[in-house]
């Protein structure tokens, strides 16, 4: 049985992100082959027509592109522009969430920074 | 393509209740549908009538454009496995499966046999002999070997365990994308199967309450809560399916419309906590209770 999907989210824009995911990772690499809509409904356990939605989500960013007969490849290049993309997500979901937070707890800029470089070496 | 089914102002009357009370939908072909809805709601009713099983009181049915009714151009198109199958009690499994082979057109024997393995069905056991799970078995092994272009569950896996659930589900999807064709998947189990599903059909005592592409709906219900007087200034517009309240703080289940992650950040820019809803709890709010109707019938 496939791995569970998050059901409050269109399922077709997390196939799309696992793949992106995988390329960021460095699991597919630049010219290589992406497994088949059929194999991603297979593994998922999803509507096959839903996991072509978000292949060809991707299609249409040139992050992956279509050789004819033989199935869909990773573009050269997809990785940067995938790891510029998720800064910018980066920059939305934490750093703006992350200050709004801080505004409420009375945490100043000073002290923020403070705390990411704690962070920093606790991880290190 | 030509729609699969048509249903127009559909109903069904016993006396004075009414189990199908004016639903009409349309169905594509090569889709995965999902039928769904409480218990007694109206869903067998419906199918009864698409497979020429019970006779409509008012409405219009057209499977493959043509009246369903003893007509055999249609109904041999056609496999509907019920929840409890009935079979020949004296038979055996592989009479059940030659008789299948017969009535189906498009019936795959090499499919039949490879199901037969992979759900440890003995053939040469007579159905009297066989276990309520066994029995679900050999239902959708007839199901999913006819290759029918219209194909229709009806909760198929009474006495099955969650491996041979998911045996089901893997199967259907594989042969589905090797064979396309039209599946209704009638079923409580919205968890398991929502991911399945292209289009959801709901029904609530007798009504089609929904009618929408699955994709489309992930995402769109939220609960929102915070003070009062914000939840009702976000929730204006919206359709509200469920509120509940404590003091001056409430929250409110909406299904909106738009980007669902625009809604979700004008949400918490307003001050309000966002919470997702999946489909499974969505069809659950939609369905159950009289709050709901009202509040449909207020609109």
């Amino acid at each position: 049985m496939g791995a569970q999907m998050d059901e409050s989210r269109p399922i077709f824009v997390q196939i799309a992100e696992r793949i992106e995911d995988d390329i960021i990772e460095g699991t597919l690499t630049e010219e290589t082959q992406v497994p088949s809509t059929t194999q991603f409904a297979a593994f998922y356990q999803i509507n096959p027509a839903t996991a072509a939605k978000g292949v060809n989500l991707l299609v249409d960013q040139g992050i992956l592109y279509k050789k004819r007969g033989i199935g869909m490849f990773v573009a050269s290049g997809a990785r940067a522009v995938l790891v510029e993309k998720r800064k910018e997500q980066f920059y939305e979901q934490y750093v703006v969430t992350m200050v709004r937070e801080a505004e409420k707890l009375g945490i100043n800029a000073e002290q923020l920074s403070d705390m990411i470089r704690r962070g920093g070496t606790n991880n290190g | 393509m030509a729609n699969v089914v048509e249903i127009r102002s559909l109903t069904k009357a016993y006396g004075d209740v009414k189990a199908v009370d004016n639903v009409s939908f349309a169905l594509e072909p090569n889709r995965i549908y999902g039928l769904l809805g409480r218990n007694g709601a109206g869903k067998t009713t419906i199918m009864h009538m698409l497979s020429a099983q019970l006779i409509q009181t008012s409405g219009d049915i057209a499977v493959f454009g043509e009246a369903p009714y003893e007509n055999n151009r249609v109904l041999s198109q056609l496999c509907f496995i019920k929840e409890s199958q009935k079979y020949p009690e004296s038979s055996k499994i592989a009479d059940v499966l030659a008789f299948a082979a017969m009535t189906f057109p498009n019936w795959n024997q090499e499919l039949a046999d490879r199901l037969m393995e992979d759900f440890r069905l003995p053939p040469k056991r007579r159905i009297k002999k066989l276990s309520r799970g066994m029995l679900s078995s050999v239902g959708i092994v007839v199901g999913l070997a006819s290759r029918a272009p219209l194909t229709i569950f009806d909760e198929p896996y009474i006495g099955l365990d969650a491996v041979a659930r998911g045996l089901f589900y893997d199967r259907l999807l594989e042969d589905y994308a090797e064979y396309p064709r039209t599946v209704i998947l009638s079923t409580h189990l919205i968890d398991e199967v929502s991911q399945m599903l292209e289009h959801v059909l709901v029904i609530d005592q007798g009504r089609l309450v929904l009618d929408e592409e699955a994709e489309s709906l992930r995402g769109r219900a939220l609960t929102v809560s915070g003070p009062l007087a914000k939840v009702n200034a976000f929730a204006a517009g919206y359709k509200e399916l469920d509120r509940q309240g404590l003091g001056s703080l409430c929250s409110a289940t909406l299904l909106t419309n738009g980007s669902p992650e625009d809604v979700r950040a004008r949400a918490e820019l307003a001050g309000l906590e966002v919470a997702t809803v999946s489909l499974q709890q969505l069809i659950v709010q939609l369905t159950s209770g009289k709050m709901s109707r009202k509040a449909d019938d207020a609109r």
